[in-house]
């Protein structure tokens, strides 16, 4: 077995060494009848590399990849071109086969590099700091639910219509089990937000309003009156990002009064990967930082005076607190943190800012083209690189049709609210740099046919 | 130029900030080589990637981001250099030993990166249409159908992100399953012993935490768990072998106590390198157990993640199993989401995240699986259990090995501090090792053993590799035992000095901001480059 270097003959010394008579001796505490002899039956036995090789990339051609047609899919996660770079830094073995850091003087290339990722992130959400990451986005809006009940003591949180139906999804199972109050719903198919709305619901149990900017149908919207608002209820802002990559273009929340800003990371350097794994991204005003979840790194020195990095303010941790932890949370997501960071790093403001007017500039050349299909209406009167299509029919079924003519054509709402009739004629159709124009034609003459 | 830092940063400032041992100009010795802050070296207008096209104006009004946002860019070559000097200051599986107990840092196999970055799998949305995913479908499954053979289990829930979102899994499917049955109870029963995550996760679901009593020989006390349990006791959560390095013995016991008592078993599988493939968990009457596929399964660590935790169920939890999950029928596979679970899975609790789970580590796990097969994980977990024993009987003499008398330990072995020189403690041995060039063992975890090191070898070290860290570890401990002052102070030859962890608490800096301008500050030009 290539990854196992003891030879029988090592295996014999170290039990002569040990003093037991066979490998099972080792076993003594499993009981009896527990003790499985001999490899399981059944299953098959070890294979060469080759082999693996074969039977995966077997796998792998069953997925229709994104980059062998046009791809228009957003909805929370986004294609976007990673430069060659990334991944291989990334694959640098004293990142990808290091621990989490928690012996900061062999740990400084990671720790460093969460400083700069955690001041990136506070940079580019518009907030004061940032967290080392968490799991993902879904999971990070959850955990900023539970931060602003444990700042406010109140128990109830108001979620904007527009919000990731996954992510209000996974706020309602955790809430089932908490306590918390959630008041929400689904989306109606309006061309602006519900946020003035919302405002008028919060009250003095209000613990936070949770809106999506750019929202699950692409809308973009001002939050400042928000922001007010909840500052004047006793309540918290938290503002959700799935596509960082519009903050280049668009005004940051925290710059419009958010309190917490998460986030999905992913579109930044990590990759579609089926889902998972992604990066979330946590981040608040500095005053509420004892209160955050997840690891946190920050500058010192060390004892000849030299700047370093530590994980910090453990005292809010599981390894620490045990059950009073602010999270359950230990592992986050370290190397798509890097991958992000790295990705980041490359683009420089100057990067960002063109990466996201490109994609917004790509997007109103898509509705444009697509709004000209007789008995298709563009939904939104803003949006930054995704917006919602109004087809004359039900979406669902335009999808597959367009799947098999090789051509991904966006998320249906059916896909995303399978129970609310009222939405089935909704497309969300994302638009990156990735996209060509000839992209944008083929998809433009297909879904014509389609629905002719 | 806007330069986000207008002093720039200049190799001479470390220098200048006096503390610096070393005579070199740049602060460099030889290959360890110092690194500025991208914010100290970067600027806002510099950027790493080129564009085929302008960007067109928007029109967005006031929502447009006007204020400058201090994102520093730099070259391609820059970047490559910045991230390269920044990894060689860490210390990896790649280079050495790295024996952190109960963390299975093992070998990183190349192949299950190669796969994970086929186009199929790295390149493909999770909200596609589902026949155009029947391959990551059947990755998902082919999985799945593994982790329940290799446990003994009735199904698996594969969507949690890591160990504690799987803790977390398990215990929303114990408090749904009371649910069902019209109970309320409270209280989890979690080992002192535990992983902090253990104790958390009850809290956040909801649950009181109390104690379960561990006999003096590092195992759960049946007797005084039995006198426990009751109409209040939801279930316990154990971990199995445990962080003592010990297999519990009495496993099935307590199992069964728990279920007589109409509690469940949530085990922290953790540690389950030590037994796969010579133990199925659901023999010992396991209701729940998650699999850190960043442990037994070697998917890497990254530095802090991404890990997976899929979770394995017991026939009686698996009704309320999260969303979503994937079911094979003849015309294929089938992604079973909210639509759908009212009619195949009414009673499930709900989704815990967005999308599928980790299926970057679903690949990386499925080709490790798949490289060594029942015969390879099998050898795993026994050479997984020799190295382990050959650094206990090797060190017992040395070292204080308190539960070294009462048999073999499992993958790890455990040491105290006792014995060591007044004045001396565990830290001062990890940061020995550190300076003999190894990561340091777990130390201060377990809590139940004073001054703890937790020692896990794994089994992709060689005896050679074995014997020379035996070595090291004798030696620091003479020291640690003689009062070598020198030890105080160690680590000598690492990047850095000892930290200072509680002024990074009193005072933190958790981002980077631009230092205020001293008005000696010389002019870029005067020092030149830029």
């Amino acid at each position: 077995m290539r990854y196992l270097p003891l030879t029988s003959d090592d295996r014999s010394a170290m039990l002569a060494t040990i003093g037991a008579a066979s490998i099972d001796e080792l076993f003594a505490d499993v009981p009896v009848d527990a003790r499985l002899d001999g490899p399981m039956a059944g299953l098959p036995m070890h294979a060469s590399e080759l082999a693996v090789e074969r039977h995966m990339a077997a796998l792998s051609r069953q997925n229709r990849a994104a980059a062998d047609g046009p791809f228009f899919l957003g909805a929370g996660a986004y294609r976007h071109h990673v430069p060659a770079s990334v991944d291989h830094l990334i694959q640098r073995g004293e990142f990808l086969t290091a621990y989490t850091p928690y012996q900061p003087e062999i740990a400084q290339g990671t720790l460093q590099m969460l400083f700069e990722f955690q001041s990136q992130v506070a940079r580019l959400l518009g907030t004061d700091v940032a967290n080392a990451s968490m799991y993902d986005g879904s999971t990070a809006c959850w955990e900023a639910i539970v931060m602003a009940r444990r700042i406010t003591k109140r128990g109830k949180a108001l979620l904007s219509t527009g919000l990731h139906p996954h992510y209000r999804s996974v706020a309602r199972t955790m809430a089932k089990y908490t306590g918390d109050v959630l008041v929400d719903g689904d989306p109606s198919l309006d061309a602006g937000t519900d946020w003035a709305a919302l405002a008028d619901k919060i009250d003095r149990e209000t613990s936070c309003v949770v809106v999506q900017y750019p929202d699950i149908l692409g809308r973009i919207d001002d939050m400042t009156a928000l922001a007010a608002a909840c500052q004047a209820a006793g309540a918290l802002l938290i503002a959700v990002v799935t596509e960082p990559v519009a903050l280049g273009l668009i005004k940051a929340p925290g710059e419009m009064g958010a309190d917490i800003v998460v986030g999905e990371g992913q579109s930044i350097g990590v990759g579609l990967q089926f889902g998972g794994p992604y990066v979330g991204l946590f981040a608040c005003k500095t005053k509420y930082v004892r209160q955050m979840p997840g690891r946190l790194c920050g500058e010192t020195v060390d004892a000849n005076g030299k700047r370093g990095f530590v994980l910090t303010l453990s005292t809010r941790e599981q390894h620490i607190r045990r059950e009073k932890a602010t999270s359950n949370i230990c592992t986050n997501s370290g190397l798509c943190a890097l991958a992000f960071s790295i990705h980041m790093t490359l683009l420089g403001e100057a990067g960002l800012r063109q990466l996201a007017a490109i994609n917004h500039g790509r997007a109103k050349q898509a509705a444009a083209e697509l709004a000209k299909i007789p008995g298709v209406s563009v939904l939104n009167n803003s949006y930054f690189n995704e917006f919602t299509l109004l087809l004359p029919t039900e979406a669902r079924p335009v999808i597959h049709k367009l799947a098999e003519r090789d051509i991904l054509g966006g998320v249906s709402l059916g896909r995303l609210y399978p129970a609310n009739a009222n939405l089935a004629n909704g497309l969300v159709v994302a638009v990156t740099e990735t996209v060509t124009a000839a992209d944008i034609s083929v998809f433009a003459a297909a879904l014509k046919e389609v629905l002719a | 130029m806007t330069a986000l830092n207008p002093g720039g940063w200049r190799p001479e400032m470390i220098a200048a900030g006096g503390a610096d041992d070393s005579t070199t100009f740049t602060g460099n010795r030889a290959l360890m080589l110092e690194e500025a802050l991208i914010f100290e070296i970067g600027s806002t207008e510099t950027t790493g990637v080129d564009f085929d096209e302008a960007a067109s104006a928007a029109d967005l009004g006031p929502l447009a981001r006007t204020a400058p946002i201090g994102l520093p860019g730099l070259s391609e070559a820059e970047t490559v250099r910045h991230y390269t000097r920044l990894s060689r200051q860490n210390y990896a599986i790649d280079l050495g030993l790295f024996p952190l107990g109960s963390c299975t840092m093992k070998h990183n196999p190349r192949l299950n990166e190669k796969v994970a970055r086929m186009p199929g799998f790295a390149d493909a949305h999770p909200l596609q249409p589902q026949e155009t995913v029947q391959g990551a479908y059947a990755v998902i499954h082919e999985l799945a159908e593994w982790l329940i053979t290799l446990t003994g289990m009735h199904s698996v829930a594969m969507s949690p992100k890591a160990g504690a979102h799987g803790e977390l899994c398990g215990i929303l499917c114990i408090k749904a399953a009371l649910e069902a049955r019209g109970e309320d109870r409270r209280v989890i029963l979690v080992p002192e012993s535990a992983h902090g995550t253990n104790p958390a996760t009850a809290a956040f679901a909801g649950f009181t935490v109390e104690d379960i009593p561990a006999t003096e020989a590092g195992r759960v006390n049946l007797e005084a768990l039995k006198a426990r349990l009751g109409p209040d006791v939801a279930g316990v959560m154990i971990t199995n072998p445990n962080t003592c390095g010990l297999f519990e013995r009495d496993m099935k016991a307590i199992s069964d106590a728990v279920h007589v008592a109409g509690g469940y078993v949530y085990c922290d599988g953790a540690n389950f390198n030590a037994i796969v493939g010579r133990v199925r968990p659901g023999d010992l009457g396991v209701d729940a157990m998650h699999i850190n596929l960043h442990k037994t399964f070697s998917t890497p660590h990254g530095g802090g993640g991404p890990g997976s935790g899929p979770v394995v169920l017991s026939e009686a939890l698996a009704p309320f199993a999260p969303l979503p999950f994937v079911t094979k029928h003849a015309e294929g596979f089938r992604l079973i989401e909210e639509e759908s679970a009212g009619e195949d899975h009414p009673q499930t609790f709900g989704r815990m995240t967005a999308f599928h789970g980790q299926m970057g580590m679903f690949t990386r796990a499925l080709t490790y699986i798949l490289s060594h097969g029942a015969d390879g994980l099998k050898q795993v977990a026994e050479d997984a259990v020799l190295n382990a024993n050959y650094v206990l009987r090797s060190l017992e003499g040395v070292l204080d090995a308190p539960f070294a008398a009462s048999g073999p330990c499992m993958h790890e072995a455990l040491f105290s501090d006792k014995g060591l020189a007044e004045g001396f403690s565990t830290l001062d041995i990890a940061k020995g090792l550190i300076d003999e060039g190894y990561h340091p063992m777990t130390v201060y975890f377990p809590l139940v053993v004073h001054g703890a090191m937790l020692v896990e070898p794994t089994e992709t070290e060689s005896k050679a590799a074995l014997d020379q860290f035996i070595g090291a570890l004798r030696s620091i401990a003479m020291r640690a035992k003689n009062g070598d002052p020198a030890l105080k102070s160690a680590p000598h030859f690492a990047p850095r000095a000892r930290l200072d962890e509680t002024a990074a608490a009193r005072k933190p800096i958790l981002a980077w901001n631009e230092p205020a301008a001293a008005p000696d500050t010389p002019a870029p030009s005067e020092i030149g480059g830029s």
